[in-house]
């Protein structure tokens, strides 16, 4: 199992390569659309390669619960548990 | 008949033979090609494996994120219209001295977003529907560019996308010299792009054996009128031209390349691909254009032709400019495309930018690999550099497409100012 700071490490490269956000930035406290300006069309982006890169599926009901980066986190850990 | 006058003032274009206008301009004074084999693998069970491919990729000249959110055409469109932006001596967005309100675009494409399309389509068979791009769509449609260019610049009086095959950039400068003229705008951005250097758009121009097949010598299979040619090759890139009436350039001082002066549009209504074997459509356009701005043929000092490197097509218009100019016409007459190939959407804008620039500069680009002209032409070719004489001049540019369209510009050398660039 990875770690909790692996699983945001992987998800804050994909949030860069998608919406440019520094990988950096992607913390667990984040909202992803008010503090790092990620828009609908790219949080689906996200999702759909968060899904690939972790092995797990993100239906569209549970993808519009995931407003931070810790939503997401905990969400894949679940998933992948 | 006293009308709006237009001009130009800023250029921009990245093509197979450059990143940006100065070096595309040296390039096709220097008679260089860009066709060449086509390096990636699935070219290799093509029957065509040569094109004339962007030089500088436009993935890397934006930023990453921006570059990822566009299909390939609109990426050399935006690339191609900031470059004009800023030659024209505006700002970026931020900065825009220009009033929104009345900022035109009209950028053309022949097919659009293909590339897009057709990877989105191997994803969804591949990995099903749930791996398609949100974005697929905003990316391929046809008017992505238009839309593109306008959100970059802030233009709100209106981004269109005319669609006329090859004669589509062409026709998107016609439409934005309407804006100005009808006064619904007072400066804007209009040209063409195209981006399908794919193999099903290859495959399929080479079914309707519409492209050259000499493989082995790339740089010498785009030869208008030659003898020996065997038709187009498929080009990628893009050219944009900033127009603005000419009240708004001398009001701010700009420097100003020449006049858009007329344009002239007709169909065919013959046949879907060939054009009308008789020629008389296209100098209608030609016509028209002299009409429109107040011209004469004996005024027309050169043509750059649509002029493909197809059979049928180059034959049709030496007699097309015939018979609008005269059979008489010293008109010099160079197709550009020996050298860029056919970038189809983004044909029209690209040749309009060389006939203004031979016009500014005043030499005229060669036409290359016209080692054995066809006979009986009856049109005086360039081969080499020509030089332009002093005073007032003027020049057309033709394009033609699929479907019948004959979309003809003239531009003249009237409010040039100096300090060519």
């Amino acid at each position: 199992m990875p770690t909790t700071e692996e699983v945001r490490a992987d998800l804050a490269e994909i949030v860069n390569e998608v919406a440019g956000v520094p990988a950096d930035d992607v913390q667990l406290d984040k909202s992803f659309t008010d503090d790092l300006d990620v828009d609908s069309l790219s949080m689906v982006e996200i999702i759909y390669a968060a899904e690939e890169k972790f092995g797990v599926s993100i239906p569209d009901e549970e993808a519009k619960n995931l407003k931070t980066v810790g939503d997401a986190v905990a969400y894949i850990e679940r998933a992948a548990a | 008949m006293s009308r709006i006058r237009v001009v130009v003032t800023g250029l921009g274009a990245t093509t197979p033979l450059g990143g940006d206008v100065p070096t595309t301009w040296e390039s096709l004074l220097a008679g260089k090609s860009g066709v060449h084999k086509i390096a990636a693998d699935w070219a290799e069970d093509l029957p065509v494996k040569i094109a004339a491919q962007a030089i500088a990729d436009p993935a890397e000249v934006l930023e990453r994120v921006e570059a990822r959110r566009l299909d390939r055409s609109a990426q050399l469109a935006v690339v191609a219209a900031l470059e004009a932006w800023q030659d024209a001596g505006y700002g970026l967005r931020e900065e825009n001295p220009v009033d929104r309100e009345r900022l035109g675009v009209a950028i053309a494409t022949g097919i659009g977003g293909m590339i897009t399309l057709l990877n989105n389509w191997d994803i969804q068979k591949e990995k099903g529907s749930r791996r398609v791009s949100p974005l697929a769509i905003p990316m391929l449609m046809a008017n992505a560019s238009a839309a593109n260019v306008s959100l970059r610049l802030g233009a709100r009086a209106g981004a269109h996308t005319p669609v006329s095959a090859c004669a589509s950039s062409n026709e998107s400068i016609s439409l934005g010299l309407d804006m100005l003229r009808l006064g619904r705008a007072d400066v804007a951005v209009v040209g063409g792009t195209e981006g399908v250097i794919h193999p099903l758009p290859i495959a399929s121009f080479a079914q309707m054996q519409a492209l050259s097949r000499r493989n082995d010598e790339p740089e010498r299979a785009s030869r208008p009128w030659d003898v020996d040619r065997d038709g187009f090759v498929l080009g990628e890139g893009s050219a944009m031209l900033v127009i603005e009436t000419l009240e708004h350039a001398q009001g701010r001082g700009a420097r100003i390349y020449g006049e858009l002066a007329g344009a002239g549009i007709t169909a065919d209504a013959h046949d879907m691909v060939q054009p009308d074997p008789t020629g008389a459509s296209q100098a209608l356009a030609m016509t028209k254009a002299l009409r429109e701005a107040d011209l004469t043929p004996g005024d027309i000092v050169h043509v750059n032709a649509h002029a493909t490197s197809t059979p049928q097509g180059d034959v049709t218009e030496a007699s097309s400019i015939r018979q609008s100019l005269g059979e008489d016409t010293e008109a010099i007459i160079s197709a550009t495309k020996s050298m860029t190939g056919h970038l189809l959407g983004g044909a029209g804008a690209l040749e309009s930018l060389a006939t203004l620039l031979a016009l500014y500069h005043r030499k005229i680009p060669p036409t290359i690999n016209l080692d054995n002209p066809e006979p009986d032409l009856g049109i005086d070719i360039a081969t080499k550099v020509r030089d332009l004489p002093s005073g007032e001049l003027a020049a057309l540019n033709n394009s033609f497409g699929f479907g019948g369209h004959n979309v003809a510009v003239a531009f003249t050398t009237a409010y040039a100012t100096g300090g060519p660039r």
